[in-house]
């Protein structure tokens, strides 16, 4: 069934009625997602998009069973929004907003750990492209149409990044089972290891393509989890081979500050926990086609 | 966002951090009166600049009397610091810190960061200051202290007294020791600092703890709301380049190359510029348009990256999601009309209506190189640049 998210996934939108929530929740309508309403505090009673409105998450949780939540909230109120979801008993929240100051994210953090771990939230993003099973249901900014459905599975900061990384897919006619945005946020919901644990697991996915980039210790977390525990192939790359050091590239957490966060060390460490490295951003497809046709030989 | 030294240190006085007593100068005159003002015999004359290292670079220099001071500020302003943190273009003194000369007994250092691997703000303190904290990790990695603050109730005293105890502090400094470390932790927290550093942290002759030298970052997502840091920006510091396209909207870095990049994303603008220097070229900047791409923005793009003169190329990558291609060549024509673009312009759109985007481009009847792949694109900007270069001495 792909993770986190397939077509009976109960989804509704906090930010609702605003400029960006509108446009993007009509767009995953379309989709095909099963969006059975939205959030908007003070406004609730009211329909938009032909479904219902609510004050509270908790309230549209207990009217339309939703499992799930989609965050437009702009960023000096989307930790609110977040630590509201988590409180509602939703499993799955993706949060767009770019902007969240970090302490607001560590509190964040800090405020999902008062739930027991069977009954946490998982988080993705914030500043992210969201989430989607493609054919089945989109919960994000991405353009559906550049996923073929198919046994891949994507993890990466960036969106527009991911979406050339799946075109270039498309086009050798190598589909996706899930692709999943966790953003370029210093601090963020959900780790590359996160992710990786959860395609590991899924029957739906043969492969793994991790986009990672400058700053920050997930992806080297993530390559020596998957060294230790992962049968399935992982390929990757690793953007900012030309970024200066203590210089923010658009992400608020790309940024090499440390040891260990540059686009050249990530490589050799990914190297040498044997993950296959995308040499150039322009040949993902190749690089994927090619793991696939070994993998197929060697099984 | 950075601050200068200056106004970090009142921050942190205002929150129970002992600075030595000082005063800011804009020139000579002002420099030998704040002399005056502050008292004693010895002061030290500090460049405010966005940088660290500045000592080595000439922009501290220790006086003893006013044609001393009023040489030094002559020499320093007006004048660019060249450090190791500031790169070969260097950073506009343009203010100074007159300072009383602290006598040092013991140099310390003490940090505040945010740890990425615990999502918390980390404590970073050892008895070996003076020296760059990279540095202390490589020569004297066993003399790193380290704790965590839970956000949920914030730094508590024992953890204060455990780091000053751990810098092995004499019994009586332990108190002001612990009182200076939350004082930072507060400054940090309630102005959502991204990283405090006081290096050193001095114990004196007589025996007082003293913060010398005082550097702060502060969260560019939390400013909404502290309006008293925005205030404190120094554009001055800043390379014009940036400056003029944040003031615009725009995600943009200067970098010392010749091709200027306009992408939409920030992972696939890092990966275009990678493929630019595969392709044997050098980026001039790393300039992220967001996601519309509507012709507006396209238009202030090419303003900002036609404003480096080193830029003798230019490419645009525009992944056209949520949008459409056509739109997108749409703006890029009515931006290349209305800015006037005289380098070669390569540009390469994917995404919705990708071939309507390609045909309008090639309609137009503008100079516009039509790149497909990304692979293209970079292979054809470096030809482009390689050729115009090649023009240029020839002319």
């Amino acid at each position: 069934m792909a993770i986190l998210l397939n077509r009976s996934t109960r989804v509704i939108v906090q930010g609702f009625t605003g400029k960006i929530g509108s446009f993007h929740a009509d767009d995953m309508k379309r989709y095909g997602t099963k969006l059975v309403g939205g959030v908007t505090p003070g406004k609730g009673g009211q329909t938009h998009l032909g479904l219902p409105i609510f004050n509270t998450v908790k309230g549209a949780v207990r009217e339309t069973r939703a499992e799930a939540s989609i965050v437009f909230v702009p960023p000096p109120f989307a930790a609110d929004s977040i630590m509201e979801a988590a409180d509602a008993g939703i499993k799955l929240c993706v949060c767009i907003t770019d902007g969240i100051p970090s302490q607001d994210m560590m509190q964040v953090k800090r405020y999902m750990r008062r739930y027991r771990f069977e009954d946490r939230m998982r988080l993705v993003g914030p500043n992210c492209a969201g989430v989607v099973t493609p054919g089945q249901a989109l919960m994000g900014i991405m353009p559906g149409s550049i996923y073929l459905p198919g046994r891949v599975g994507i993890v990466g900061r960036s969106g527009t990044l991911g979406y050339e990384a799946a075109s270039q897919m498309k086009a050798l006619g190598i589909g996706v089972s899930t692709s999943v945005g966790i953003g370029g946020d210093p601090i963020n919901g959900s780790s590359f290891k996160d992710i990786l644990q959860l395609f590991e697991r899924d029957d739906d996915t043969d492969a793994v393509v991790m986009i990672g980039e400058i700053g920050g210790p997930q992806e080297a977390e993530a390559a020596i989890w998957a060294r230790d525990n992962m049968r399935k192939p992982l390929i990757a790359y690793i953007a900012g081979l030309s970024a200066p050091k203590g210089r923010r590239m658009g992400h608020a957490g790309a940024i090499i500050s440390a040891f260990g966060e540059s686009a050249q060390e990530k490589v050799e460490i990914l190297k040498e926990a044997g993950v296959v490295i995308v040499p150039t951003p322009a040949s993902f497809g190749e690089v994927v086609a090619d793991t696939l046709a070994r993998t197929k030989k060697a099984a | 966002m950075d601050i200068h030294e200056y106004q970090a240190k009142e921050l942190l006085a205002r929150h129970g951090v002992h600075v030595p007593r000082g005063g800011l100068a804009y020139s000579p005159e002002q420099a030998t009166y704040r002399a005056r003002e502050i008292g004693g015999a010895k002061w030290v004359l500090k460049a405010q600049v966005h940088s660290g290292a500045r000592g080595k670079a000439g922009g501290i220099k220790l006086c003893s009397n006013d044609e001393e001071i009023s040489n030094a500020a002559e020499a320093m302003l007006g004048r660019k610091l060249v450090t190791h943190q500031t790169g070969p273009r260097g950073k506009l003194i343009s203010r100074l810190y007159l300072e009383e000369a602290v006598d040092i007994a013991q140099e310390l250092y003490l940090g505040f960061v945010l740890d990425r691997k615990e999502e918390r703000v980390m404590i970073v303190a050892s008895a070996a200051g003076g020296m760059e904290i990279e540095e202390i990790s490589e020569r004297k990695p066993d003399s790193i202290i380290r704790a965590t603050v839970d956000p949920g109730v914030g730094m508590q005293g024992f953890q204060a007294r455990e780091i000053a105890f751990g810098l092995g502090l004499e019994s009586n400094l332990i108190g002001k020791a612990t009182e200076t470390i939350l004082g930072c932790y507060q400054v940090f927290r309630d102005y959502d600092a991204s990283m405090l550093e006081i290096n050193p942290l001095v114990v004196t002759r007589d025996g007082s703890l003293v913060a010398l030298d005082a550097k702060m970052s502060f969260d560019e997502n939390a400013l909404f709301r502290r309006p008293e840091i925005s205030e404190l920006r120094d554009k001055s510091q800043e390379d014009p380049r940036e400056t003029f396209a944040s003031d615009r909207g725009l995600s943009y870095v200067g970098l010392d190359g010749n091709i200027g990049c306009i992408i939409n994303g920030a992972g696939l603008a890092m990966a275009t510029m990678d493929m630019i220097k595969i392709a044997g070229g050098e980026p001039a900047n790393f300039l992220d348009i967001g996601g519309g791409a509507s012709p507006e923005r396209v238009a202030k793009s090419f303003r900002a990256v036609l404003g480096d003169k080193n830029v003798e190329t230019i490419l645009v990558n525009i992944f056209a999601g949520i949008n459409r291609c056509d739109w997108v060549a749409e703006g890029v024509i009515k931006a290349i009309r209305e800015v006037g673009v005289d380098v070669p312009l390569v540009v390469r759109l994917s995404g919705t209506k990708v071939e309507e985007g390609r045909k309008i481009l090639a309609d137009s009847g503008e100079a516009v190189i039509v790149a497909d792949t990304l692979a293209e694109a970079a292979e054809k900007a470096v030809a482009a640049w390689r050729e115009a270069t090649k023009n240029k001495k020839a002319a």
